[in-house]
Formats: structure tokens, sequence, C-alpha cells
């Protein structure tokens, strides 16, 4: 394996004060935001425009970010950080936090991918909710969603990074119960924010642990000292950046929200899974690579999580029915690709990315296209009651197609350059982080063509009352768009070490050094993929039952359920948490009410009995004066005696 | 005359009132019960002023009669409404400010 002389383990790059075009790095988020707060507060008066308003925002955003990455282009690699200190935020005591933003390699490969998908599912979506009552408030929440997320990746500290982190979190409850009036959708967005919690958590007191080791928050100052911390240190800070990024990138154990997520409409999931929120945990992984870099057992974690995820999302895409959460299963595999990868240390960080980017091209497009065929069946997602669609609805078919072979990693589609770089990054760090991708991308091979001969082949087994017909150009457009990119991203990105050579300054970067030769690992995986791709091929495109099969194996039936996921969740929080709240009521009604009432009523019960002599003779109570005047001079003469 | 004759004249006037205004029903009597036994006071007051040469009692009298001329302002007024409401003047009639 030849080794680059130029790259580094570590990061390289240096942050200037801005100039030029880089003045404007707010405008990004303001544009987005803007769009957001005149749609929310001018109300139904932008019924009739709206929509056209957020959609121009965002492409004004990519359009600047394009700028931008010219502009980096014509900087030496180590001279592309740019610092833009805004203004003063919070400053008490020894602590103090700057609004500013950054922008590198790392965070405009971000910010492109997020304006760039973002726009597209805008545009989308003009087409999709166009029959939706609500569409203004739809895309006023899409702009908040983009604006959130570009303010995580453009923070130049962890806290601006957790409002921006924050504010994704409400966008996608905004979206995910959208529907609200399903209580389905009430539901899963409640759950989204409720596990989305846990992660936060770990956020925050990460945060509070980088600012008691560190004295700072601020990304530059905390990774010049993070070489100079005990390893201790940074294991805990690193592990709980990884319960963080398991919360948004719903990866293992916090996985179980993602696949409720897809009660929201349909370019909701694209822009949760492809451009937004779940690649935030992989970002904050990326990001923080100094701290990973010196907590071993850290990166071991992340690999172990990323590992067990990406066969566990896998295993659910298998068994179920509905395309989207087929879909969702895969993002979530998907995603646990890019954790592992993200674990690996710089062998890694610049795969993750690479294939973030990727992954964000082909499964926006699928999930597009998955739209594109629920709305021509009545918003049905049982993947049983399609077949044969290829013939009526030709361009999400063939767009699909390219989704479909760029997340399996057939040559020469996205996905392959990226899967497979991470796949033999994995085994330069062990034999069995590596057999898990390998064996991960022949399952992915076999449940992404089950759902595609399902969906597009085979025979029809449509319901009576779907008239399928292909969708309007507004939607098709952009589903031609990201297919071409599904195609094309990964060589382009792979040209001469492009990804590579763009992130190293960031990131830092190694060649991976695999035990085994690197034709070898690619032709397996290829092999298996090949294998799992044909097998699905051969059982999906004759019959399919129009309902699921009941006598199946023990594990369809536990892939059907999540793999027991919120089984799991409810026997060991939920469950025990309503008991711990009961038991506690019941005490409160009996201990401490009872303590209350049982004053109350004594006070009531001693006073009802003082009042009887409220006589309202006025003559009794004059006597009673007198006695007591008697008492007293009775008293008098007693202690005088 | 010693200044034991007053103090008994005047525990035998409070008595007097005392018993009185507890056992009488009519709001007059009763109100005169009540001025024989700020004067029976008023007595004691001035007898043992004069016993211990100094005017503190004296001045003591002086204020119980203006409270007194006070409250027969009041009381007389109050007497005068509750009769003319009730066309009577007893005590135990008003008892309505109860449990």
């Amino acid at each position: 394996m030849t080794t680059d002389l130029l790259a580094s383990a570590t990061p390289t790059i240096t942050y200037a004060p801005p100039e030029g075009v880089f003045t404007y790095i707010w405008v990004l988020i303001a544009l987005p935001l803007i769009g957001a707060a005149v749609l929310l507060s001018f109300g139904r008066r932008t019924d009739s425009w709206g929509h056209y308003l957020a959609t121009a925002l965002p492409i004004g955003s990519f359009i600047l970010a394009i700028m931008m990455w010219l502009g980096l282009l014509a900087r030496p690699s180590e001279d592309r950080g740019i610092i833009q200190h805004l203004w003063d935020w919070v400053f008490v005591g020894n602590f103090t936090a700057n609004v500013g933003l950054q922008i590198d390699q790392l965070s405009l490969t971000f910010v492109l991918l997020i304006t760039g998908v973002g726009s597209l599912i805008h545009i989308y979506s003009i087409g999709y909710m166009k029959d939706d009552p609500k569409r203004r408030l739809f895309f006023a929440y899409l702009n908040l969603f983009v604006a959130a997320m570009l303010l995580l990746v453009l923070a130049d500290n962890y806290l601006l990074l957790y409002v921006g982190w924050e504010g994704v979190g409400l966008a996608s409850y905004l979206l995910i119960g959208f529907w609200q009036y399903k209580p389905s959708a009430a539901v899963a967005a409640k759950k989204a924010f409720v596990v989305n919690r846990v992660g936060d958590f770990g956020l925050s007191v990460a945060i509070m642990a980088i600012f008691v080791s560190f004295g700072t928050v601020t990304f530059p100052e905390v990774f010049a000292q993070a070489g100079e911390s005990s390893e201790g240190t940074l294991t805990w800070i690193g592990l709980l950046l990884l319960l963080a990024a398991c919360g948004k990138s719903a990866q293992f154990p916090l996985q179980s929200w993602l696949l409720d997520a897809m009660e929201g409409p349909t370019p909701v999931s694209a822009l949760i899974h492809a451009a937004t929120m779940v690649t935030a945990g992989v970002y904050l992984i990326a990001r923080s690579n100094p701290i990973f870099d010196g907590a071993p057992t850290a990166q071991t974690v992340v690999i172990a999580i990323g590992a067990i995820t990406l066969i566990f999302g896998a295993i659910i895409g298998l068994a179920k029915d509905e395309i989207k959460k087929v879909l969702a299963g895969s993002t979530m595999s998907q995603i646990g690709y890019m954790v592992l990868a993200a674990g690996l240390g710089p062998i890694g960080y610049v795969f993750a990315i690479f294939h973030l980017v990727n992954h964000g091209f082909f499964k926006a497009n699928m999930f597009l296209g998955a739209g594109s065929v629920m709305h021509s069946f009545n918003n049905q997602e049982n993947m049983r009651r399609f077949g044969g669609i290829r013939t009526v609805m030709v361009v999400t078919y063939i767009t699909f197609a390219a989704g479909w072979l760029a997340i399996m990693g057939v040559p020469p589609f996205s996905g392959f350059y990226s899967k497979d770089k991470i796949i033999e990054a994995a085994f330069d760090h062990s034999w069995a982080a590596g057999l898990a991708a390998m064996i991960g991308a022949g399952i992915t091979a076999f449940y992404m063509t089950r759902l595609f001969t399902m969906t597009f082949l085979g025979k029809k087994r449509w319901t009576d009352d779907v008239h399928p017909h292909e969708s309007p150009p507004v939607m098709t457009i952009p589903l031609i768009l990201l297919g071409i990119a599904s195609l094309a991203s990964g060589f382009l990105l792979a040209w001469n070490g492009a990804i590579e050579k763009w992130l190293e300054p960031v990131v830092g970067f190694q060649h991976p050094e695999p035990p085994i030769p690197i034709p070898v690992i690619s032709g397996a995986t290829l092999a298996l993929v090949i294998l799992g791709a044909v097998l699905a091929y051969q059982q999906y495109r004759r019959e399919v039952p129009l309902t699921a099969p009941t006598s199946v194996s023990p594990l369809t039936v536990a892939a059907r359920k999540d793999l027991y996921g919120d089984a799991f969740n409810e026997a060991v929080f939920m469950r025990p948490g309503q008991y711990l709240t009961r038991a506690l009521v019941w005490f409160d009604n009996r201990s401490i009410d009872g303590a209350v009432v049982a004053m109350g009523s004594a006070t009531a019960g001693l006073s009802n009995r003082l009042r009887k002599w409220q006589t309202g003779y006025s003559r009794s109570y004059a006597l009673s004066m007198l006695a007591g005047a008697f008492l007293l001079f009775v008293a008098l003469l007693v202690v005088r005696l | 005359m010693t200044t034991d004759h007053y103090i008994a004249l005047s525990a035998i006037l409070f008595s007097l009132g005392a018993f009185g205004m507890l056992f009488r029903r009519n709001a007059i009597v009763v109100f005169m019960c009540v001025e024989l036994m700020l004067n029976a006071s008023n007595l004691a007051f001035v007898a043992f002023a004069r016993m211990h040469g100094n005017l503190e009692g004296q001045v003591f009298a002086f204020f119980t009669m203006v409270v007194a001329a006070a409250e027969v302002v009041v009381g007389l007024a109050i007497i005068v409404v509750i009769f003319r409401t009730r066309r009577s003047a007893s005590v135990d009639e008003p008892s309505l400010l109860r449990f």
C-alpha cells in the first residue's frame, strides 16, 4: 500500500477572520430563517406565494455556499478555515461563549449537502404537498429545519452547536407530527422528541465536562488542549458525545424513534434521513475528532455501536412491508456504517463523510421516489400491493434504480466508492468490524432488491381503486437530479483522492492497510452483494402474497417488531417508570396529602366546636368577659400571696 | 371616712352594675349598668388619688368620663336604630350575629 507523504493523522488546519464572500457566512443561516419567520408570522396572507419564497431561500443559501466553495478552493488547503465572530453571547465569571460561525472543509461539505439536497426536497414538496391545506406551515417548518441544521454545522463552539441541535429536534418534532390529527403521527412526534432528549442530555453533560476540563467550549481552543488532556477525561467526554450522536443519528440503543418517524409526510423523511438530523451525530463525532483520537476506548465503543446498528437496521429492513419503513431501516444501517467509520479514527473520518454525502443523494432520491409512488397510490405504502410499476412510472423507476444500485454499492454507482472504503478501513481495525460491515452489505443488497422487486418489477398487485400515473415535473426533476447524483457523486468525489485531500486538513487522514489485500475485500463484498440481490430477485419476482405470511421464523417475527426495541424500552424504562410514578402518586395521596388534609380537617373540626360559643347573645359575652376578669383577679391574688 | 369606705362603695356599685348588666334585658337599663360600673371605677380612681396625694387617678377619672361620653353617643345611636327596626329594646332580640 502506498502511503501519501502529505497525509497527516492529525488536523493541520488554521483559522483566520473572514474576508470577501466569507463575511456573509451568517446569511447562509439567515435566509431560511427569514423564510420560516415570514411564513409563520404573516400567516394566511402568504398562502399563495409562501412556498415559492420558502423554496427560493435555501436555493439562495446553496448558491452562496457554492461561491464559498470556490473561494476555499482558491486558497491553500491549510488556510481554508474561517471563523466569523458575530457577537458576544454569554460571559459569566470565566465562562464565555460567543456567537461565532466557522467555515472549513467539513462544515462546507455539510452546508452544500444540506442546502443542495434540502432545496431539491423543497422543490419536490411544492408538488407533493399541493393539496394539503397546511402547505404554508409545512414549508415554514422545512425552512426552520434547514436553518437549525445549518446553525448546527456552522457553529464554532459546542454551546452554539447545541442551539442548532435543539432546533433540529424541535423542527423534526413539528414535521413528524405534521399530520397531528392522526394519533399515530402525534405519538411518533412525541416519541422522537423524548428519545432525542436522552441524547441531548448526553450532549449537555458533555459540554459541561468540556468546559470543566478545558475552560472553554470553542472548537479550536478545545482541540488545541485535547492532546494534553488525560485519556480518562477524553473517554468520558467521548462517550457522552456518542450518546448524543446515538440520539440524533438513531443509533442503537436510541434507534426506536426513526421507524415511527415515517408518520411524517414523505419529503420530511427525505429531509431527516438525507440532508439533516440523522447526519448530525456523524458530524459531531467527525468534528470532535481530536477528542476521539485521544480516547481509544470511546472509539471502540463507537465502532461497536456502529456495527451493531448497521446489522440491526438491515435486519429490520428485511422484514418490513411498508416501503418507507424499509428505507428507514436502511438509513439506520447506513448511518451505522458512517458511525463505524467515524470510530476508526483518521483512517475512517473521511470515508464517513464521503458515505454521508453519497447517502444524502441516494437516500433522498429513494425517499422522494417512494413518495412519488405513494402519491399516485393514494398514500398506500404496503409493497405487497405494488408491483409492476416500472411501466407506468418510468422516471421514478429509473431514478429509483440509480438509488438502489448506489445503496447496494454496485460500481460505478456512488455507494460502491464510499462503502467499499469503509469496509476496507474496518478490516484495518479488526476482523469483527470488517466482517460485520461486509455481511451488512450483503443483507443491504437483499432487502433493497426485495423492495425494488416488490415495488417496480413483477406482477401488478394493485388495489382496485388506484390509477398510478407519473408525478408532475416539479417532482420528477428533483428525482432526476438526485438520480444523476446517485450515479456520479461517488467517482467524482473519489477522483484522484479528491475527498481525502479536501477533508484531510480538518479531520486528518491515514490510508487503511487491511490485513488482506484490498481487491480481495472488494471482490468478496461485491460477490456478497450480487448473491443477496439475486436471491431476493429470485424470491420476490414471482408470487408475493397479498398479506404478510404468519407462519414465519422467529427472526422474521422479531424483525417485524423492530427487533423488540420498543418492547425493551417499554419493559425496562416505560413500565418501571410508570410503576414508580404510580407509587409516588399513591404515596403523595396517602401520606403527604393525608397529612395536609388531616391538619385542615382538624382545624375545621376544632373551629366547629369553638364557634358554638358565638351565641349572638351579648349578655353571655358580658358574662364571659366578667368571668375572665375575675379569673385574672384571682390569678393576681394567688401570685401575690 | 377612710379610703376603705370609698373602695367598699365602689365595689358595691360595680357589682350592682355587673349583675344588672347580666340579668336585665332592656338595652337602656343595661346601658345604665355599664355607666354605673364606669362610675364605680371612677370613684375608686379618685379615692386612691386622694389617698396617695397625687393627680394621676384624677386624670384617669377624666379619661374615663370622656370615653363614657363617646360610648353613650355610639351606644344610644345603636339602641335607637335597633328599636326602630325591631320595635324592641331587648338585648337578646338581636342575636343574628352568631355561628
